[in-house]
């Protein structure tokens, strides 16, 4: 190892900010997350998975900093592009690719597929497919929330594009006047579809959307799960201390089309390879070793271990049965003899 | 002259020939302009007129749907598109609520001519909130105007007609049928709003349906023509206004009706068309009117489940031959 590295390790303060642990496992989440988004996208072409597929990939470090620096009893909701932040709340890779497939064992067996998948055992209220209604709907959940003087909070995810529709505005709203425990975060990818942040305002900083109701909103580097978490960290805390929402606006990159059948032709290869230089993983695993924090055996072992879990899941949503057709009348009421019409 | 053209091509040359013709024409939506299109249906609209006339909104359809409605009230004649059917439900109040009231609330001083445009309908398997048919939600609805088409040459006659009409239109495509190919003349015409249409002759019973549903219907009655029953398909185009008199005529002539539709049956257009013919057909029927309808339920992800919830060919004819009450 070179002297500057063993230099830079003789300066740092005798507690580092994070553990070995807490580096180890963002780089465990971020490594699944991408493995699986690319083992998606291969069984989108041999065309196993149908539909809609947009992929997380790029965006990886948002999902490292909501598991380091969130509860588990705190709930999420989120857009489509959700399958990252489903596998960081501790949904199986397994259950995941199922539900890609459409088949019975997926996490919503097979009824939702790439946009909508959600858990209640892991606090996950789901993926939403109409862009920007869980702006609201996260909020409600903040309020039920405080309405059961829980001490958890709601984090509600959108993308740049979903910051224009007039919804938000009216959550914002309420949910300072009413002070929910609610964090916004919206998940800047600098584009929605083929519109670049810029052609959709004249105001382009979307974190200054908060300021017009008075809510802490702040800018956050997206593709480092350290400046993630510092920023989560620091807002949950506000959250909790009952001061009210939050909104962190996390600047990021998607690497990949909005969509499989998206070219992206709107965007450069220069502005996508200056994201991919900063790509979250390869920095991650790069200040390990560099750091010495962990050994290049140990970051070996998550990647071995990674591609087979990711190997399995594939494996086992190939084996996995499609759920039957007449089970379309389930799950569409709660009444369990509720008279359809059947003509 | 004419020349095969596909769905999409036939729209755009719809938009483009009326904004050609008339400078209050314009095209606005998510996605229009600079992308062409999330279907390719403008695709070089904005080459053509500039962005004043084909403009980029970011993802708000309630405020856009609602400055369509201004613009329309103060003289212009907007062309509003939404990605799909479904999203354009963010803004039923604008649809609903106001183009569709905008006469009446000012005794006739304001109209509202706008077109609301999109793809309705499922698209495979793209999950509930995706596959949505709303052909049924718009013709509620007094004061609109309802459209749905698949077939190129009506699509862009009627396009035009929507344009120039003075009332508010949904028009309602789908994005799997796109790419269809049909005989479009090279000089212009007009198809009239309000008129369905025969698209295959038959003696033995009466399908009526719109949309892709009429590529089922009609591959039914291929089908149904292999074993000697004899299929009169009617397309409606217009859903509101009804044109039940040209349903009301073949019924006379097959005394028997099955509706293919893609809407839920409950309140649906299929619910209003049995209505009707029992009503203004009466005598001539020898058996209930006969519906194939999406089924009663949202449509989830699954393949096996798009494949239950569709009308298809083999659902047709079964309804087909309990109407003729001949054995399966
Ligand atoms: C209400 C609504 N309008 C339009 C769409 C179609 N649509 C799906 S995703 C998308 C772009 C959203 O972009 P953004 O919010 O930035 O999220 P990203 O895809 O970048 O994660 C659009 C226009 C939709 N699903 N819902
Ligand atoms: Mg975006």
């Amino acid at each position: 190892m070179s002297t500057v590295t063993a230099k830079k390790r003789s300066t740092k303060k005798s507690t580092p900010e994070f553990s070995k642990d807490t580096y180890l496992n963002w780089y465990e989440v971020m490594l699944r997350i991408r493995k699986f988004e690319e083992a998606s996208l291969k069984a989108y072409s041999q065309q196993k998975i149908r539909g809609f597929l947009h992929v997380y990939i790029g965006q990886e470090a948002i999902a490292a900093g909501l598991v380091s620096a969130l509860r588990k009893e705190d709930k999420i909701a989120t857009a489509y592009r959700q399958h990252g932040i489903a596998l960081s709340r501790g949904i199986s890779s397994d259950k995941c690719m199922a539900e890609l497939f459409g088949k019975v064992t997926g996490v919503v067996k097979g009824k939702g597929g790439s946009m909508h998948f959600s858990s209640k055992e892991h606090n996950y209220i789901g993926g939403n497919g109409i862009v920007g209604a869980q702006i609201p709907i996260g909020t409600g959940v903040a309020l039920a929330e405080q309405y059961k003087g829980t001490d958890n909070l709601c984090v509600t995810m959108f993308g740049d594009g979903a910051a224009r529709q007039g919804a938000l505005h009216e959550a914002f709203n309420m949910a300072m006047t009413w002070k929910l425990p609610v964090l916004y975060i919206c998940e800047n990818n600098k584009y929605a579809m083929g519109t670049s942040v810029e052609r959709t305002s004249n105001v382009e900083d979307i974190h200054k959307l908060g300021l017009g109701y008075d809510m802490p909103s702040e800018a956050v580097d997206g593709m480092s799960p350290e400046s993630v978490h510092r920023a989560l960290a620091k807002a949950a805390e506000h959250i909790r201390a009952g001061k009210g929402p939050y909104f962190l606006e996390i600047k990021t990159y998607r690497y990949r089309g909005h969509s499989v059948s998206d070219p992206g032709t709107y965007r450069t290869k220069d502005e996508l390879n200056d994201y991919k230089d900063r790509d979250p993983i390869k920095e991650t695993e790069e200040k390990i070793i560099s750091e010495g924090i962990a050994t290049q055996k140990e970051i070996d072992n998550i990647k071995e271990a990674i591609k087979a879990e990711i190997a399995a899941a594939v494996i086992f949503a190939e084996n996995s049965d499609y759920p039957l057709g007449s089970e379309l009348y389930d799950h569409n009421y709660v009444q369990k003899d509720y008279p359809f019409i059947m003509d | 002259m004419s020349r095969i053209i596909t769905l999409r091509d036939a729209l755009r040359e719809a938009m483009s020939e009326e904004m050609r013709r008339d400078e209050t024409v314009f095209l606005m939506g998510e996605e229009v302009a600079e992308y062409n299109g999330a279907y390719k249906v403008s695709k070089g609209m904005l080459d053509e007129f500039g962005p004043k006339r084909v403009i980029d909104t970011p993802i708000a359809e309630l405020g856009f749907a609602g400055i369509g409605v201004g613009a329309a009230i103060n003289g212009l004649r907007p062309i509003v598109e939404f990605m799909t059917w479904n999203f354009a439900v963010l803004a039923f109040d604008q649809i609903v609520n106001n183009a569709a009231k905008t006469l009446a609330q000012s005794a006739g001083e304001y109209k509202c001519p706008i077109v609301f445009r999109g793809p309705s309908g499922s698209a495979g398997q793209l999950a509930q909130q995706h596959s949505q048919t709303f052909e049924s939600w718009m013709a509620n609805v007094p004061g609109l105007k309802v459209i749905s088409i698949i077939d190129p040459y009506d699509s862009k006659g009627l396009m035009k007609s929507a344009i120039r009409d003075d009332d508010p239109v949904c028009f309602m495509e789908s994005e799997i049928s796109y790419g269809i190919k049909g005989e479009v003349p090279e000089e212009e015409y007009l198809v009239p709003i309000g008129k369905a249409k025969v698209k295959r002759e038959g003696t033995d019973v009466t399908l009526v349906s719109y949309n892709k549903m009429m590529l089922v219907a009609m591959s039914a009655a291929e089908e149904l023509a292999k074993e000697g029953i004899s299929a009169e398909v009617i397309d409606l185009r217009t859903i509101r206004p009804l044109d039940h008199e040209t349903i009301v005529e073949s019924v006379k002539k097959t005394n028997r009706l099955v509706v293919v539709d893609e809407c839920w049956p409950f309140a649906g257009v299929s619910a209003e068309i049995a209505y009707e013919i029992q009503k203004y057909a009466f005598d001539y029927l020898d058996a209930p009117v006969t519906r194939v309808n999406s089924a009663d339920t949202s449509l989830h992800y699954a393949p096996t489940f798009v494949e239950e919830f569709l009308p298809n060919p083999t659902k047709v004819i079964k309804a087909v031959k309990e109407v003729l009450y001949v054995g399966a």
